[in-house]
């Protein structure tokens, strides 16, 4: 492998040529280096992004009802209707490809009203009647107790689940508030459990910090809200189509609330797994771009040195010429031209992977050590089969650089190659 | 008394020939213009034999090398280089009989610019796959018949004309080639070194390789034992030279 006629041979040229030499290789390099930089942010844009994100179930759909749009079975239009705890049960044992369903109903402190007191202290917060479910669905964080579960479903439970700012609100600093009681538009409710948001930074309605948790059941009966239900969350088994899952859904709820089977409008839905989706491709999208954008940069630094080694056939031509005299083959002479190609563009390009790496590395440091939270910067980062790649495609370029110039060399017939002066 | 057997038909039933030419034809064609330089030429070089190629500028000399040496091809005809026809070969076969066949001495040396002495005259033993190592030694041996063995580290800038002449010398008879072309080689050299590598060519030629010099000097191709003076693309005439003429009789005096 290694042969020391040709190695001479290349290092001759690029010694001679200092100058030209670097910068003909700048280009790759550069090339290179911005590849890497722009995929070590994607990779950073990307964690953000999934990040964001966080536990929330991905293969999930949120319903709820709206007015319908189309007079039906003596029904007017615009009628109002809501969901009923019927419904979730027999969608859920309708459907298997429903993993969870979790239903949900809501009220707000009207208009600065304060709905929860306790002693003298007081505050407005959003108040959600939901089953343990939800919590699968959409987690948060629990910081102390526990959430909603059956039993308190099943008996009715006056318990509550406050959110972080409920407890600051209502309570001391350094009060324990499980067990203790508040009251929540005059009924006295027991704390079980304190919550936070969870890691995704995704938010339905209010936020997670400013609500009280209640069982749903309990939340029906003090509310008078009767079986309604609000909206539900719904999650599918990962290999079920959550698309058609909905239209089933819907399907079922139109026949069930006598509603014109082609309204679309009157049951609300909204497919996050779609969202998702759209997301995802706009990621992937992205990371094309970059390797289109780096590849086109790559390549412009690859036509280079093809340039250059066109140069160099040329200033060789003579030596050629002597070598073909000698009895070196057209293969020979080929051989070592594209093996000088390769070599140009894989060590220029060598470089610009650890340099790209290097810097990407130190931005991390520097966001690790500055304490950012920000995934873009803290997650940034190249794995070893990009670079692999990368130096890959290097070398595949460094052939096609070599490959115009050797063919130039070897189409110069050896005796006007001599002549060449 | 050669002379004498060459039209006989015993030479072609032996075929000694080392070089074979039969009625060669080649044209330059540049353009719309084009140039018939080669005239249907017959020539017949036996082994062994040392010869030298005269004649002006444009008498086709510098063609006729160079189809001999493959590294240009012809029109019509034949071309046999010790019995075997040169047509229609490939580069690769071509660069096989150049490395195996020939060795080749030029006028500007062509030494490579970037490898010392030994390098060089190792270099086509490099085409033939010998090991750094053997190609090495064998070139030092070679440096050293020409005298040259210390000069061997020193780079192709650092010799005199007739050092990079010698170095050339020893490159073109490495492979150990049946025939050397040599085109004008003492053309850069002064008169001193010009006869001394004259004598250096004799003395190779004495051990049976065979020599074909190109020059348009009158007194180095005096130093080979036959003269042919190409016009226009024939042959126009031949000698023996005086050198050999003398040295004949003599022999056959004694």
């Amino acid at each position: 492998m290694f042969d020391k006629e040709k190695w001479q041979e290349i290092f001759s040229s690029l010694k001679n040529n200092k100058m030209r030499t670097t910068l003909t290789v700048f280009g790759v390099f550069w090339g290179i280096f911005m590849l890497i930089i722009m995929l070590g942010l994607g990779m950073g844009f990307k964690s953000m992004i999934q990040e964001g994100f966080g536990d929330f179930a991905t293969n999930s759909l949120l319903i709820w009802p709206q007015q319908t749009t189309k007079a039906y079975k003596g029904f007017p239009r615009n009628r109002r209707y809501m969901f009923t705890n019927e419904d979730v049960q027999i969608i859920k044992e309708r459907f298997p490809e429903i993993e969870f369903i979790a239903p949900k109903l809501r009220a707000f402190g009207s208009e600065g009203a304060n709905n929860a007191t306790r002693g003298t202290k007081t505050g407005a917060f959003s108040v959600e009647g939901t089953f343990p479910e939800y919590n699968l669905i959409d987690p948060s964080k629990i910081i102390s107790g526990r959430f909603v579960n059956n039993v308190d479903i099943k008996e009715y439970k006056k318990v509550a689940v406050i959110g972080k700012y409920v407890k600051d609100v209502l309570f001391e600093k350094d009060e324990n508030p499980i067990g203790e009681y508040i009251k929540i538009n005059g009924i006295y409710f027991k704390v079980v459990g304190v919550l936070t948001k969870g890691a995704s930074n995704i938010s339905l309605g209010s936020d997670k910090d400013r609500s009280i948790v209640i069982p749903l059941t309990t939340f029906q009966k003090v509310y008078n809200r009767g079986n309604e239900v609000g909206f539900c969350a719904v999650t599918a088994v990962k290999e079920a189509n959550i698309a058609l899952v909905q239209q089933k859904i819907n399907t079922f709820l139109r026949s069930r609330h006598s509603i014109a089977p082609d309204d679309e409008q009157a049951v609300g839905g909204f497919n996050l797994a779609k969202e998702f989706k759209k997301i995802f491709k706009m990621i992937t999208g992205i990371g094309i771009l970059i390797w289109i954008v780096g590849i086109a940069t790559l390549l412009a630094g690859v036509i280079g040195v093809s340039n250059i080694m066109l140069v160099v056939v040329k200033e060789r031509t003579k030596e050629i010429g002597i070598q073909r005299a000698l009895g070196a083959t057209p293969f020979k002479i080929m051989n070592n031209i594209i093996t000088e190609a390769i070599f140009l563009t894989a060590s220029s390009g060598y470089v610009g992977i650890v340099l790209g790496v290097g810097v990407i590395e130190l931005i991390k440091m520097i966001a690790n050590s500055t304490g950012s939270d920000n995934p873009f910067f803290t997650h940034a980062g190249v794995n070893l089969n990009v670079a692999l790649l990368a130096l890959f495609i290097l070398v595949i370029f460094g052939v096609f650089a070599g490959f115009i110039p050797a063919k130039r060399a070897i189409s110069i017939k050896p005796i006007d190659a001599l002549r060449d002066e | 008394m050669y002379r004498l057997f060459r039209n006989n038909s015993l030479y072609s039933i032996i075929n000694l020939f080392m070089i074979e030419l039969k009625g060669l034809h080649k044209s330059y064609i540049t353009g719309n213009n084009k140039l018939h330089v080669l005239k249907g030429l017959d020539l017949i070089i036996e082994q062994g034999e040392l010869v030298s190629v005269m004649g002006s500028s444009g008498s086709g000399k510098s063609t006729l090398l160079n189809v001999l040496g493959i590294l240009d091809s012809y029109d019509e005809g034949y071309y046999k280089l010790n019995n075997t026809l040169m047509s229609n070969l490939t580069e690769k076969k071509a660069a096989h009989y150049r490395n195996n066949m020939i060795g080749f001495v030029f006028q500007s040396f062509n030494l490579i610019s970037f490898k010392n002495a030994m390098e060089n005259v190792a270099l086509p033993l490099y085409y033939q796959g010998v090991s750094r190592k053997k190609r090495n030694q064998i070139a030092l041996e070679y440096l050293d018949r020409m005298g040259l063995k210390e000069w061997a580290d020193h780079m192709p800038n650092e010799l005199s004309g007739g050092q990079m002449q010698r170095v050339a010398i020893a490159r073109s008879m490495i492979s150990k080639p049946k025939v050397i072309l040599a085109d004008e080689p003492t053309g850069a050299l002064d008169s001193t070194t010009s006869l001394e590598v004259m004598d250096l060519f004799r003395e190779i030629n004495s051990s049976g390789i065979t020599i074909i010099i190109v020059t348009h000097e009158k007194d180095i191709s005096e130093k080979t034992d036959r003269i042919i003076y190409l016009k226009d693309g024939i042959i126009e005439s031949e000698f023996i030279s005086p050198r050999k003429v003398s040295e004949t009789v003599g022999a056959y005096r004694n």
